[in-house]
């Protein structure tokens, strides 16, 4: 029958409001559509009232309380908490800091040292080599090993023991900053 | 007047301990309930609820507030909710597989009523249809579930839950619509025959 598909249609549309209007929040101009269409209709107007029901129903859900411990526990959480966050907080850790430093001096010295400029021709050239290329190779070579190894690097005292890096390496120390062991 | 629980906030952000107490003594009820509901394990719900709090206090210095607080905190909860649930769900799984006998359901603790029922009998009825209700939340989906209890028990406002939940007004609607209308069905017998006495 038309009429009942017709009341089908505002039955659904009245799904997304009966909610609303059931908890008193729907604006008026929407309880107004409501409350026409509940008048009407019979099914929706019982399903509004089991949902009424359902709600008192659900009232009877008794509350827990929070355990006696329970402020106690919190409050030993958060004095276990870091100091305030502070500046330094957001730097990554003085080790990471030193090795980053450290990898920019290496990569800035070898960029500045002649023979590392004199690889790629080199290795372009390789039929025509002369004694003296091949030592630059090779140093070379053990130069790229060097950066290879970099990331692992990260302790000072191995960093150290390359010589070419002992002067370079003070004024990268000073630039971290200093480990704040006194806020932990 | 009292201070908002933004203006409450914005005072422990300022280094003021006393107004994180209010803030705890204010929800902390709210959201071991909350919590409690959602994974309906007492002492889950209490290290839940001590999680919110204590990233509530991580995040003082960083309060802004741009969203309503009850907002914000519901939203950690909810979310800190749904993972416990999940994290429990993979757990039972795996502990179901190693060991194929059920133990499904059986760490679920009866529910405590208040003792404000005068007789014995009067009082297993109501425990009775209280699990019966805890029982056919927990059935829920859990977005609806949370969508169920903000609304029906926290009594957020829509754009709230909507906020909590990250989801437009008009689909938390019809989200909480077919909610209710599964615990209708579900709950039935305490819907129909409901004699207020
Ligand atoms: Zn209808």
């Amino acid at each position: 029958m038309f009429g009942s598909k017709n009341s089908g249609k505002q039955c659904a549309a009245l799904e997304s409001k009966l909610v609303e209007y059931l908890d008193g929040r729907a604006r008026p101009a929407e309880r107004h559509a409501v409350e026409e269409h509940l008048a009407a209709c019979a099914d929706c107007r019982s399903r509004a009232e089991e949902f009424r029901s359902l709600w008192s129903a659900l009232d009877e859900l008794p509350s827990i309380s929070p355990s006696p411990a329970f402020d106690a526990s919190l409050r030993s959480r958060i004095a276990a908490e870091p100091a305030r966050h502070g500046f330094w907080e957001w730097m990554p850790s003085p080790r990471l800091v030193f090795a980053m430093t450290a990898l920019v001096a290496v990569s800035v010295w070898l960029s500045s040292t002649p023979r590392f400029k004199t690889i790629a021709p080199s290795a372009s050239q390789s039929s025509q080599q002369s004694p003296a290329n091949q030592a630059a190779q090779i140093t070379a070579e053990s130069d790229f090993g060097m950066i290879r190894d970099l990331p692992e690097l990260e302790n000072f005292d191995v960093i150290s023991k390359f010589d070419a890096l002992s002067e370079l390496s003070v004024p990268a120390a000073t630039s971290t900053p200093e480990p704040r062991k006194e806020a932990r | 007047m009292a201070r908002t629980d933004v203006q409450l906030m914005l005072d422990v952000k300022a280094g003021d301990e006393a107004s994180f107490e209010l803030l705890l003594r204010k929800y902390r009820t709210p959201l071991v309930n909350f919590l409690y509901r959602m994974v309906r394990d007492t002492a889950v719900a209490e290290d839940l609820a001590q999680e919110v709090f204590l990233r509530v206090y991580r995040a003082r210095d960083q309060y802004a507030p741009s969203a309503k607080f009850t907002t914000w905190m519901f939203r950690i909860a909810t979310n800190l909710a749904l993972n416990s649930v999940r994290d429990n769900r993979h757990r039972r799984m795996e502990i179901s597989m190693d060991q194929t006998v059920g133990t499904g359901e059986d760490e679920q603790r009866p529910l405590e009523v208040p003792d404000r029922a005068p007789s014995v009998e009067q009082e297993l009825v109501a425990r009775c249809r209280a699990e019966l209700i805890m029982k056919a939340i927990h059935g829920l989906p859990e977005k609806q579930r949370a969508a169920v209890l903000l609304h029906k028990y926290q009594e957020l406002d829509y754009d709230e839950i909507a906020g909590v939940l990250e989801c437009s007004e008009s689909a938390l609607k019809s989200l909480l619509f077919r909610a209710y209308e599964t615990l209708r069905v579900e709950l039935a017998p305490l819907v129909n025959n409901s004699v207020r006495a």
